[in-house]
């Protein structure tokens, strides 16, 4: 009861309209920030190695790499501050933190594109389904995906 | 003016201001409280009103303390406890009458008293924040030891004993801790539910007594001002 009471009083400050994100995706998370009375976006850009904590504590680190030196910054991603988070990629990753990441240098550091995968087939069917809706029905989906 | 109010500690979790900057919260149920007793300067020679807490089956109460709940008209009732209030406002109460968190709008710092989360037999480097010896330069087995406790019969009192509220090892937490000046984040009159910022004593579920802040402090007295 405690815990439902508890989500019930932060419910306000979640935010409805975030992506799904994953760990390995690369993204774009555009950050706000004041400087004395005004306000501008900066854009910080790279790949989610790590997703923590759960509801309004919800973060993301997003590692990049700036002039050869790794930086890497983590977000509450319910945060006011946050003002929205775009999707640029989706890594392949067989692992839920991805410090790995930190011993690669150059092209190593890219992370496979997610093709595979049993969620991606079932994307896939969904949308093929929907664009041969009008039209006669599909013989075989899975077929069709191969 | 807010009488007082009781109520047990759901939890913490945190919110984001006005700024976005990130704020601990603790959220409390607090009430709904009723007036079991209200006492006069005339007849118990200071002022003051008894709030009763949480329902209880009888048969887990006593019959005294039933008799004395359904004076005021009420069911039993497990938590009573007395605020100190001005005669005007315990003049105002009447016995039964339902005492909520909608008594505090308005008010921007609360002292919440409870009973903190028990330690067991703690160190002094852990009750007291002693320093503890060094982890070498001859040191050995002794690191967290207070050290000496007396010396030079005790400073030249010749007692040759410790000196009286020496700071050493013992029983640490589980006691009664007010923490003053919280303040107030929101309120939800509908659910009985009042937000403050920070931590306050003891665990989740524990009993806390809030009352109006009684005096602030240099910074809290500011931000009230402020705002």
């Amino acid at each position: 009861m405690s815990q439902q009471i508890l989500e019930a009083v932060v419910k306000s400050q979640l935010k409805t309209d975030l992506p799904a994100l994953n760990v390995g995706d690369t993204v774009d998370v555009h950050v706000r920030i004041i400087e004395g009375a005004k306000q501008r976006i900066q854009i910080f850009n790279g790949v989610i190695i790590k997703m923590q904590s759960q509801g309004i504590s919800r973060s993301i680190t997003v590692r990049r790499i700036v002039a050869n030196e790794g930086v890497e910054r983590t977000f509450k991603i319910h945060s006011p501050k946050v003002a929205t988070i775009d999707i640029k990629r989706h890594g392949h990753t067989r692992r839920a933190r991805l410090y790995y990441l930190r011993d690669r240098i150059g092209k190593k550091r890219r992370l496979r594109d997610r093709r595979r995968g049993l969620a991606n087939l079932i994307v896939k069917t969904a949308s093929a389904k929907k664009t041969k809706a009008a039209t006669p029905p599909a013989t075989d989906d899975n077929s069709e995906n191969k | 003016m807010a009488t007082g109010l009781i109520g047990r500690i759901i939890g913490m979790t945190r919110l984001y201001d006005k700024s976005g900057r990130n704020v601990p919260v603790t959220v409390i149920e607090a009430g709904p409280c009723f007036v079991s007793q209200v006492k006069a300067a005339q007849t118990d020679g200071y002022s003051a009103v008894q709030l009763a807490y949480e329902d209880v089956k009888p048969r887990n109460s006593t019959v005294p303390v039933i008799g004395h709940d359904a004076k005021a008209g009420l069911g039993a009732k497990r938590v009573h406890r007395e605020f100190r209030v001005a005669e005007s406002v315990a003049g105002e109460l009447e016995l039964g009458q339902q005492v909520t968190v909608a008594t505090f709008e308005g008010i921007g710092f609360v002292d919440v008293t409870g009973t903190s989360k028990g330690k067991g037999y703690a160190g002094t480097m852990k009750r007291w924040g002693h320093k503890g010896q060094p982890a070498s330069h001859g040191v050995e087995r002794k690191h967290r030891s207070p050290g000496s406790i007396c010396s030079h019969a005790s400073n030249r009192g010749f007692s040759g004993r410790p000196k009286k509220g020496l700071h050493m090892s013992g029983h640490m937490g589980d006691a009664r801790i007010t923490t003053r000046s919280m303040e107030v984040w929101g309120l939800d009159v509908k659910k009985n539910l009042l937000i403050l910022k920070g931590a306050v004593p003891g665990a989740c579920k524990g009993l806390v007594y809030i009352r109006e802040a009684k005096r602030l402090c240099k910074s809290k007295a500011r931000l009230a001002k402020a705002s």
